[in-house]
């Protein structure tokens, strides 16, 4: 072997320690720049996590908030007969209102040119609520009655900045001149924002009717869905975890269960759904939409999730505790029902919160199951109807808010996301807070 | 009788079982519990299983084939000449069905008597009009078949509710019975309820295998099915994806080419996003980042694992979009027609990936042993030198599973798709036209009122057995690969 062999580049020879050469300078560059890149990675992550919450806060709070009209509004006994016996009977009742409404302006002498139409176009769907109302107290005819009701989605949208003058395109919906009226409208005090609570505990609304549509419904489609997997996916999954961790043997069959649990864990959630479609519904013939449908499609998908945390907890318990029972004379089922079990059990609690968590959101194999074709204009009606009368999801609702074509559906899904990231994170801060207090190390 | 009266009524039955049973070995034992076997509430415990499980099982698998033999018994009893030309048998029958479920809400709410829903020769209007009223939909023209085979349906069903309702009663007293009976005391009770537990707890281990059994069975026949409508040449080998929204029509193109490329080219925008912010955000963490940076950085990125796809999806369609159009659209470089695109739908799966890659890589860099980074720094290296040339290439193996497991997410993924990445199928190179992708076809072809006999339902499955096939394979694959560098360094 050579010397230009070992040597391929001659090193420059170095003149003093302490003086930094030419490649020197080069390798701390490089070290720095490598560095560098690696905060950045970190910044660039953080700062779409920022983008992300920013974008859905700034999108979701105006669905929280609602611009109502308040106004107190006599009913006659005669307008009301009236009412009554035409064809639209909602749209009498409007009609009224919208009279009254017109008259209380001129009296604080609005200065703003408008008619009827004007009015019309700025006020929400409220003949059937005014209908409602009279209907479920007829005695209140006659006598004023302040009313909050609300404005139409666009108003809506002036009020929380979506809509201006400027982007606003005349239609039959709302024109930019009927903007001023609103504004000499919110001086008078008659419009105003307030909390929105027929999106909180309403149901789903009508394509024409984004103002009226509500997240309560499909929460608790949601709830009794994550009721059917806590009560189906905690014993199977604590049973199969028990099994597999504490009585298994090593044989094929242990093995076969293996495999299939780890891949379970990584099947792409739509194929859980293609799954529930085809048992469930298919073959079974269970109700489409249901919430007991689609908490079973959702068991089976976070069942490899709760195995492998509530068997990393049950291995995390170590084995004196079950020499010390076997010794005392328990048999091995004692030892682990009596003492292990209830050592893993806050782990096991954890794992299944996140698992639940995780079903939460998941959209999916709800979409295959009909969760979406529906649209839930109704609280189920008892609790075991809960389980079987069709029902949307939280998620579901949201995607079928995304993907309707009217912009003002849009604020509510965001909405939604907001109320469905409220549910996640205080799962997850239960999760985190149960792990805190009861976390034992060995 | 309801479902839940039978459960209540069971569960009352072990309960008395066990209490019973209980009460029985200690009588048996004179009081003295120390002649007994096991403890006494083994006793109790033997009868109270002995009463639910078999019961328990027996009811859920008469439940499972009740419907089919009453399907199959109703199906058969509807002659040739009931189903017309353009229907199917299966379509027919969910119309009996539909009739029966009609009548039931019917008499449920008194729009019809008992015996005028059961009689065979009701008048058809009658029957039609109670249905109605009762807010039950019918589709089509009540005939006179369709209606007995109704009243059939129903009245096989009623039957065999009664009779599975005393068959689960009679079953879960005998049970626990027996139970009861087998109490004294030199019965070995603990020993037979743990066989008892453990067979359970078989059972439950054993759902795993039936999911996966479940899976591959109903993509298998329903994709059989489809390859019997549609030529598995076309539907593997075309370049051309157009189904037709008749229903039932022969004139569509079901060419799955087009989906693959879309659902490969998005996965690959959101890898060549993920992998290098993801592997340099794990690089940074567990080699340079203080254990407080470290602490705070990893949580925080783990949120955006943690975030449902359908967030991400409205945030695609919704924010990324829109801010893509104004740089790209037609106001810009005019390159993008539309605010959904390849590019959009990849950017957001690529930052919802972020976490995935860096979170694996980070375990596996952690992985390597020390000594491999100090030998390094012995012979001069700087740190970064350290990583590039040991840690990284001791640990990629490792990494290339990670990103296998990320593509594998990748391409199984739906929501964001569904939302951002528009519903054209085609074929193009171009990064912001829309595309769709396969997970984004089985969610339009299955959802709204497909029929389920038809192709263009069928081909879902097909696509999702292509689906399952290709996410398996990269599991198998990456978990492989990660498992076999594992043994090298533990």
């Amino acid at each position: 072997m050579t010397e230009t062999a070992l040597n391929p580049r001659p090193m420059p020879v170095k003149k003093d320690l302490m003086v930094e050469d030419a490649n020197t300078r080069r390798r701390n560059a490089a070290e720095k720049r490598f560095r560098a890149y690696g905060l950045a990675a970190i910044l660039i992550g953080l700062f779409f996590l920022i983008v992300l919450a920013v974008s859905i806060l700034r999108n979701g709070l105006p669905a929280f908030t609602q611009t109502v009209v308040s106004v107190e509004f006599t009913l006659k006994a005669a307008d009301r007969d009236a009412a009554e016996s035409q064809l639209f009977k909602t749209k009498a009742y409007q009609d009224l209102f919208i009279a009254e409404l017109a008259g209380k302006l001129d009296e604080r002498g609005v200065e703003v040119v408008f008619d009827a139409a004007t009015i019309e176009r700025l006020l929400g769907k409220i003949g059937g609520d005014l209908r409602a109302f009279y209907q479920a107290n007829p005695d209140r005819v006659g006598e004023p009655v302040s009313f909050e009701l609300p404005a139409s989605s666009r108003v809506d949208g002036y009020f929380n900045g979506r809509v201006t003058r400027e982007t606003l395109q005349d239609s039959r919906f709302l024109m930019a001149a009927d903007l001023d009226l609103v504004d000499a409208m919110q001086e008078a005090g008659i419009v105003q924002s307030s909390l929105n609570w027929t999106f909180l505990t309403g149901a789903d609304s009508g394509v024409d009717n984004p103002g009226g549509a509500g997240i309560g419904a499909s929460v608790i489609g949601s709830f009794f869905m994550m009721l059917v997997v806590l009560v189906l996916s905690l014993p199977i999954g604590v049973a199969a975890s028990i099994y597999l961790e504490e009585f298994a043997p090593k044989n094929r069959f242990t093995d076969l269960i293996e495999v299939n649990i780890s891949n379970l864990a990584a099947v792409p959630s739509i194929v859980f759904g293609i799954l529930g479609l085809a048992v469930f519904i298919q073959f079974m013939h269970l109700p489409q939409s249901a919430p007991l449908v689609g908490g079973l499609v959702l068991t089976l998908m976070t069942l490899p999730t709760i195995i492998i945390s509530t068997r990393a907890s049950l291995k995390s318990v170590p084995p004196s505790i079950r020499d010390a029972a076997l010794g005392v004379g328990a048999s091995k089922m004692q030892s682990v029902f009596h003492h292990v079990l209830p050592l893993a059990m806050p782990g096991i609690l954890t794992g299944t919160i996140i698992g639940l968590a995780q079903a939460l959101g998941e959209t999916a194999p709800l979409l295959l199951i009909g969760m979406v074709g529906f649209v839930a204009r109704g609280y189920p009606d008892g609790f075991v109807a809960g389980f079987t009368e069709a029902n949307s999801a939280m998620p579901a609702q949201i995607y079928t808010w995304a993907a309707r074509a009217d912009a003002s559906f849009y604020d509510k899904a965001w909405g939604g996301i907001i109320v469905l990231l409220v549910f996640l994170l205080s799962m997850n801060i239960l999760a985190i807070l149960l792990r805190r207090k009861f976390e034992r190390r060995w | 009788m309801p479902l839940q009266w039978l459960f209540l009524i069971v569960l009352a039955i072990a309960t008395l079982g066990y209490v019973m049973g209980r009460r029985r070995a200690l009588a048996a034992a004179h009081h003295d519990r120390r002649r007994l076997h096991s403890l006494p509430s083994y006793y109790g415990a033997n009868a109270g299983l002995k009463a639910f499980v078999p019961a328990f099982l027996f009811a859920v698998i008469w439940l499972l084939v009740q419907p089919l033999v009453v399907t199959n018994t109703v199906s058969n009893m509807l002659g040739a000449d009931v189903i017309p030309d353009t229907s199917s048998r299966g379509l027919v029958m969910s119309e009996v069905r539909r009739a029966a479920d009609g009548l039931d809400a019917a008499v449920a709410q008194g729009f019809i008597t008992k015996d005028r829903a059961r009689s065979a020769d009701a008048d058809l209007n009658e029957v039609t009009e109670s249905l109605k009223s009762a807010g039950q939909i019918i589709t089509s023209e009540l005939t006179r078949p369709i209606l007995n085979a109704a009243q059939r349906y129903r009245a096989m069903t009623g039957a065999g509710a009664s009779i599975m309702s005393g068959l689960v009663i009679l079953i879960a007293l005998a049970g626990a019975l027996w139970g009861i009976w087998q109490a004294k005391a030199e019965f070995r009770a603990r020993n037979v309820v743990e066989q008892g537990i453990r067979a359970l707890l078989i059972a439950a281990a054993s759902i795993a295998i039936l999911t996966t059994l479940g899976i591959v069975l109903s993509l298998i026949f329903n994709t059989i099915e489809f390859f019997r409508l549609y030529p598995a040449a076309d539907f593997f080998l075309g370049l051309n994806w157009a189904p037709s929204f008749s229903g039932r029509g022969g004139s569509s193109d079901l060419g799955v080419l087009p989906l693959l490329w879309g659902t490969l080219y998005i996965s690959l925008v959101a890898l060549s996003v993920a992998v290098p912010i993801g592997l340099f955000a794990a690089v940074y963490l567990s080699e340079y980042a203080s254990p407080r940076a470290r602490g705070i950085a990893k949580p925080l990125l783990e949120i955006l694992a943690g975030i449902p796809t359908i967030v991400y999806g409205l945030f695609a369609l919704l924010t990324v979009g829109p801010l893509l159009m104004q740089v790209f659209g037609e106001d810009g470089l005019g390159w993008m027609q539309a605010g959904t695109a390849v590019m959009t739908a990849g950017l957001v799966m690529g930052i919802m990936l972020i976490p995935f890659v860096s979170s694996l890589s980070d375990d596996i860099i952690n992985a390597v042993p020390q000594a491999m980074r100090d030998g390094s720094y012995g012979l001069g290296a700087t740190q970064s030198e350290t990583i590039r040339q040991v840690v990284l290439p001791a640990a990629l193996p490792g990494i290339v599973g990670a990103i296998l497991l990320a593509a594998s997410r990748a391409i199984g993924e739906t929501m964001i798709v569904v939302l951002g990445a528009g519903a054209a199928a085609r074929l193009s190179l171009n990064p912001f036209d829309a595309m769709t992708t396969v997970t984004a076809k089985i969610v339009s072809q299955l959802t709204g009122d497909a029929d389920f006999a038809s192709p263009e339902a069928l081909v879902a499955f097909a696509l999702g057995m292509t689906l399952f096939v290709i996410t398996l394979a990269l599991n198998v694959f990456a978990l492989y690969v990660v498992r076999k560098y594992r043994e090298q360094y533990e």
